[in-house]
């Protein structure tokens, strides 16, 4: 599955990576980097991160 | 109950609590009906930016929605349907309506209201503003103009968050509050100082150690009279003085009800199988900290509560054994008040004590949180790189059986 966040959105609150850290992370700035994509075992993590989100950013594609 | 119908979960309140809760037990393979009686009349939608970007901008439910699981559109919702009784013997809700609803498994997800001052001393006619729904903040955004003069009401973080947005839009703010600081209940004296300096470089006002003895409108705004007998004029009053969960519907079934819903470990209310409590509304125990019920009224909480209650209800419909792993959520928060962010992790509220631990409270620092000598809490002002690090050596040290983190 593919791993799509609008960095238009994204505000670092971090609750992503709170959630699924093995997929998100904040880098040395504050700002949130993540992977493109993840294997569907990790499916779970990825849409608990994605519900985690407060501001919405986070779709999983496929 | 019955074999000739489906069975039922009813799921009182429809907001983001009531929404996971009804996602989580049809993925986690209810096969029977899912009710959701929400007294609201939209879809759930987040409420954070409803004091900060929502209020500044307004609000638009486009975006605020929360996105669903699919499992949600298997879920019966019934909008504008306000629970006022139940009877947890008879497994029966009511409505305002007089319609009786019938469930086999129950979850309370009501939430929590926001408190206002009572008549005796409020005499706008309800034109002082809260913010707590959409509508609220839309109609709080619409009165907020620059150069109009509000008088906020309440030090907690909403107050301040709201304080903050008002004073970027070019408003003349006054915080009002019984406490000697803000946020003090939460965060203590000395990190509510520091944010104090914040907001006061901003040109916020603030007014501590007073409370409100009267409030009224005439036609040029309305008046603000405080307890050591002065003054404030303004052209738009906020309360935010805090939240009452919403727990009315539920008396009379012997439940413990004194601050939202006592629950079990296991988010079951009062103990009693069949019936979970969510979100705001549930007072629930955290053996990470210890065995004294809490309510938590932060984003996330909906989210675990809903998980936990879900795996419960559906273990004791089933007759089988719930989870016997402990509940162990960590609270978590955050606020943005003009460019600082604070950001949260544990149990600030249960500390006898804050140190700094890093950086200093003037620009950016992380300040722990102490109970004795261990580390309940820690709260980031600014310093967001360390949020990742201070958040798992909070953890560390929590689930550590010998906590070594020494004053």
């Amino acid at each position: 599955m593919r791993i799509n966040v609008d960095m238009a959105l994204c505000q670092n609150y971090g609750q992503c990576v709170f959630a699924a850290p093995e997929h998100f992370d904040l880098d040395d700035a504050g700002d949130l980097v993540h992977q493109a994509s993840a294997d569907e075992s990790a499916r779970a993590d990825i849409e608990a991160a994605a519900m985690a989100c407060p501001v919405q950013a986070i779709t999983i594609e496929g | 109950m019955s074999t000739l119908h489906a069975r039922r979960i009813v799921v009182v309140g429809g907001s983001l609590g009531g929404l996971r809760a009804a996602e989580a037990l049809l993925a986690g393979g209810w096969d029977g009906e899912v009710t959701v009686l929400s007294d609201e009349l939209h879809v759930p939608y987040t409420r954070p930016p409803l004091s900060k970007a929502a209020l500044a901008g307004g609000p638009d439910l486009a975006t605020l929605a929360v996105k669903q699981r699919p499992e949600a559109a298997r879920a019966e919702w019934r909008f504008g349907a306000t629970a006022v009784a139940a009877d947890l013997a008879a497994h029966t809700v009511t409505l305002a309506d007089g319609e009786t609803v019938a469930y086999d498994g129950l979850v309370a997800a009501t939430g929590v209201r926001p408190r206002r001052l009572p008549s005796r001393i409020d005499h706008t006619g309800g034109a002082a503003h809260v913010v707590r729904t959409i509508e609220d903040c839309r109609a709080l955004h619409s009165a907020l103009r620059p150069g109009s003069r509000v008088v906020v009401i309440g030090a907690g973080f909403i107050g301040c968050e709201v304080a903050a947005t008002a004073a970027c839009l070019g408003c003349e703010v006054t915080v009002v509050a019984a406490d000697e600081s803000p946020m003090l209940a939460p965060l203590g004296r000395t990190v509510g100082d520091a944010v104090r300096r914040r907001h006061e470089r901003a040109g916020v006002k603030f007014r501590l150690g007073v409370s409100v003895s009267l409030m009224s409108s005439a036609d040029h705004g309305h008046s603000v009279t405080l307890s050591d007998g002065s003054r404030i004029d303004g052209d738009v009053v906020v309360q935010s003085i805090g939240s009452a969960p919403c727990v009315d519907w539920l008396s009379g079934n012997g439940l413990d009800l004194a601050d939202g819903v006592v629950t079990d470990n296991g988010m079951r209310a009062g103990g009693i199988p069949g019936v979970v409590a969510v979100g705001d509304v549930a007072r629930f125990p955290n053996p990470l900290f210890d065995d004294m019920p809490r309510r938590v009224e932060h984003w996330q909480t909906p989210m675990e509560t809903a998980r936990r209650a879900a795996a419960t209800l559906l273990a004791d419909l089933a007759g089988h054994d719930a989870d016997p792993a402990p509940f162990t959520p960590l609270p978590s928060f955050w606020s943005d008040q003009f460019d600082l962010r604070l950001q949260s992790f544990g149990a600030l509220g249960i500390a006898d004590r804050t140190e700094v631990l890093e950086g200093d409270l003037g620009g950016q620092a992380v300040v722990g949180y102490f109970r004795g000598t261990l580390l309940v809490g820690a709260l980031l002002l600014g310093m967001p790189k360390r949020a990742v690090a201070v958040r798992k050596r909070l953890l560390a040290g929590l689930t550590d059986p010998h906590p070594t983190y020494a004053a």
